[in-house]
């Protein structure tokens, strides 16, 4: 009986794995063979066994750098702008207006990131909004190919991703605790912080990892706002595998990238744990 | 349990008063030109079928809802335009709403630290211990809310309510989601609670046992209106309407017609020419009217039987029976009269056994059992 029961188990089990096995693991294995090797004369892989390129990683310190920076920031500033904007999606609309302004909150998802953010290579250069300023006496305001331009970039792209996950924590919170707290004495501002702030944590957290992880990644941000002065990784990567064919040391860049994505997120989810111990199974109460 | 002392002084001093309380939303009228008077320290009930208005009465007292006219008054104030965080009274919501992010103690200890000046947190544990005493958990402080029952989830609603010492508790269906056995078990300890305390208990409820069983004064509240208020035996003794008739207990209404009327009671013929005599409604010179009697207040005799003298008989056949222990419910079919329903003590049948469906019987309809409904 208990034979048949795990054998169910591990067939039902296999689809998972194989998919597992196939998309992650292997891929993975092979970027981590590829980091020891050496780069052929006419560019990929040679194999050998070398910590060379491991030794290098220095010399890509500014990518790690940008990224290291400008991910957790985008990843904030995106947050300071999504809440507002889910707040006042799930609490303050009125059912009519609450769906459309949701669909207005995708509809740039519906062209690509790369048009989106051309879009603001109009409005960040020089006849955009530094021209504006300049009617202000503002003169000579460089925001084109400036970290500055990445993270408005960042926060325009991203946003949708940050706005879901805290709306629909939002919209599942049950407002009679917002009655509750007012019988007990709570003004309106300090039940927002003692009720609604906590209890949309879950939603926090999940948009901050959405966004965090995917910004790691990213490259064509940096690449269109940022005009080749502000790179990420994800520009390190497709510079050594696309451009100069230097797969092995692209490995160990990628492999780099993969560890600091591991350790930070990995501090993140524990600290997001101490903080709302148990606070996830009490939202879906 | 001063509070206890000064009710005993003034026992009918008001606490709270609804003037011409009315609450619009759109087009539904859910509270409608509501006048009431709350005395201190007594258990009110508002009972009535759902969507009638209740809630939101309530509400207004707690200040969830602004009255759309009318006035609500605690202590003598007019309250209306006073937000709920700055009025002296707590609620028991109907499904508890307690913070999920927060344990027993954080939830019972919440009102109390919302307080300004801040209380010592030393005072602050001091009287959720208390309170949480007060409704038997004190060993659960430190637990979750979702650890907790329903049963148990109630007491800590009721805890964190009573913790603040509110002028009024008000508790909206406190007991809908509780099992038949725990309900009972909670009334009872619901009632030993006010009387400890000695605060002003306001419930809301559609359960009418519920309502007898605990109140002080019941408000019958119909489409937003109130249709009697009274004590639980007054609203069974003398029902003003039909309404009110159907909603508290079981009544027979029968239309009659009225044929002479004196002291406060009334000679009324049934539809099939019997003559009862009923007690009248106040100020009423209706020629027809509806009058109601409790199933408890008829008997049945066997119709070969004659009635003595100044006993009403009305012939009828019997359709069901229901034998539930210590009485049997009948029901009855008088041609002319109608459907009849007859509950019969097992110490007062006539005929071991109980009557059979289909024998034929006399209702015996006592003098003055029965009363002469008021239109509306
Ligand atoms: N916020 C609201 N908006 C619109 N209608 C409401 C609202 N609250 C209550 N009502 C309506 O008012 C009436 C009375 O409701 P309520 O006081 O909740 O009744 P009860 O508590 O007796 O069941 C109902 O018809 C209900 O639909
Ligand atoms: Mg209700």
């Amino acid at each position: 009986m208990a034979m048949t029961r795990s054998r169910a188990r591990a067939l039902l089990l296999t689809p998972a794995g194989l998919w597992y096995a196939a998309m992650l693991l292997l891929p993975l294995a092979v970027v981590l063979i590829f980091s020891f090797g050496e780069r052929s004369q006419i560019g990929g892989y040679a194999p050998g066994f070398t910590l060379e390129q491991y030794a290098n990683l220095p010399a890509r310190f500014a990518a790690f750098r940008n990224t290291l920076t400008l991910a957790p920031l985008g990843t904030l500033a995106s947050l300071l702008i999504a809440y507002p904007l889910a707040y006042y999606l799930a609490v303050k609309v009125t059912p009519k207006w609450k769906t459309m302004l949701l669909v207005l909150v995708i509809v740039p998802f519906w062209t690509s990131i790369l048009i989106r953010s051309y879009a603001w290579i109009f409005l960040l250069g020089g006849k955009g909004i530094p021209a504006f300023l300049a009617m202000f006496g503002l003169e000579d305001v460089r925001l084109l190919n400036t970290p500055f331009a990445v993270l408005v970039g960042i926060v325009y792209g991203y946003l949708p991703l940050m706005v879901f996950p805290i709306y629909v924590a939002l919209e599942k919170l049950d407002k009679r605790l917002l009655e509750a707290a007012a019988d007990l004495g709570t003004p309106p501002w300090r039940a927002f912080l003692q009720i609604t702030l906590p209890l949309s944590m879950p939603g926090v957290l999940t948009g901050s990892m959405l966004v965090f992880i995917l910004l790691m990644g990213e490259f064509l941000i940096p690449s269109i706002l940022g005009g080749g002065k502000v790179f990420f990784v994800g520009n390190a990567l497709v510079d050594l595998f696309l451009q100069s064919r230097n797969w092995p040391f692209g490995s160990a860049v990628a492999v780099g990238l993969v560890l600091v994505m591991l350790v930070t997120v990995g501090l993140y989810t524990r600290a997001a744990k101490r903080f709302g111990a148990g606070r996830d199974d009490a939202a879906l109460m | 349990m001063e509070r206890a002392a000064s009710m005993h002084v003034r026992p009918e001093e008001t606490v709270a008063e609804f003037v011409g309380a009315t609450k619009r939303y759109g087009e539904v009228l859910a509270a409608d030109r509501i006048d009431l008077r709350i005395r201190r320290g007594e258990f009110l009930s508002f009972l009535g079928p759902s969507g009638c208005g209740k809630t939101t009465a309530l509400r207004m007292l707690a200040g969830f809802e602004t009255p759309t006219d009318g006035t609500v008054l605690i202590d003598g104030q007019d309250v209306s335009a006073v937000p709920a965080h700055r009025r002296p009274v707590n609620m028991v919501f109907q499904h508890y709403a307690l913070f999920p992010h927060m344990t027993v103690e954080e939830n019972v200890g919440y009102g109390l630290r919302q307080r300004r000046p801040r209380l010592s947190r030393r005072e602050i544990g001091d009287k959720v211990a208390k309170a949480l005493a007060t409704v038997r958990l004190d060993a659960f402080g430190p637990r979750r809310i979702w650890e907790m029952s329903g049963g148990q989830q109630q007491r800590v609603a009721l805890a964190r309510a009573i913790v603040n010492e509110p002028k009024i508790l008000l508790l909206d269906e406190p007991m809908a989601a509780l099992d038949a056995k725990l309900r009972g078990e909670m009334q009872r300890e619901l009632l030993d609670l006010q009387r400890q305390l000695g605060i002003t208990f306001v419930l809301v409820t559609h359960d009418q046992e519920e309502a007898l069983a605990m109140s002080d004064r019941i408000c019958i509240m119909g489409k937003g209106r109130i249709a009697q208020i009274g004590s639980p035996q007054e609203l069974y003794d003398r029902p003003a309407t039909r309404y009110v008739a159907d909603f508290v207990g079981k009544a027979n209404i029968l239309s009659a017609r009225i044929v002479a009327r004196a002291g406060g009671t009334a000679q009324a013929v049934l539809g099939n020419g019997a003559a009862v005599t009923v007690a009248d409604a106040p100020g009423d010179a209706r020629g027809e009217a509806e009058i109601a009697v409790r199933p408890e207040a008829l008997s049945l005799a066997p119709s070969g039987e004659a009635p003595g003298p100044g006993v009403a008989a009305v012939a009828a056949t019997v359709t069901h029976r229901t034998f539930l222990g210590d009485h049997t419910e009948y029901l009855l079919d008088a041609p002319g009269v109608g459907a009849l329903q007859v509950n019969v003590p097992r110490q007062a049948e006539r005929v071991p056994g109980g009557h059979g469906m289909g024998a034929s019987v006399h209702v015996i309809w006592p003098e003055g059992a029965g009363l002469v409904l008021a239109a509306g």
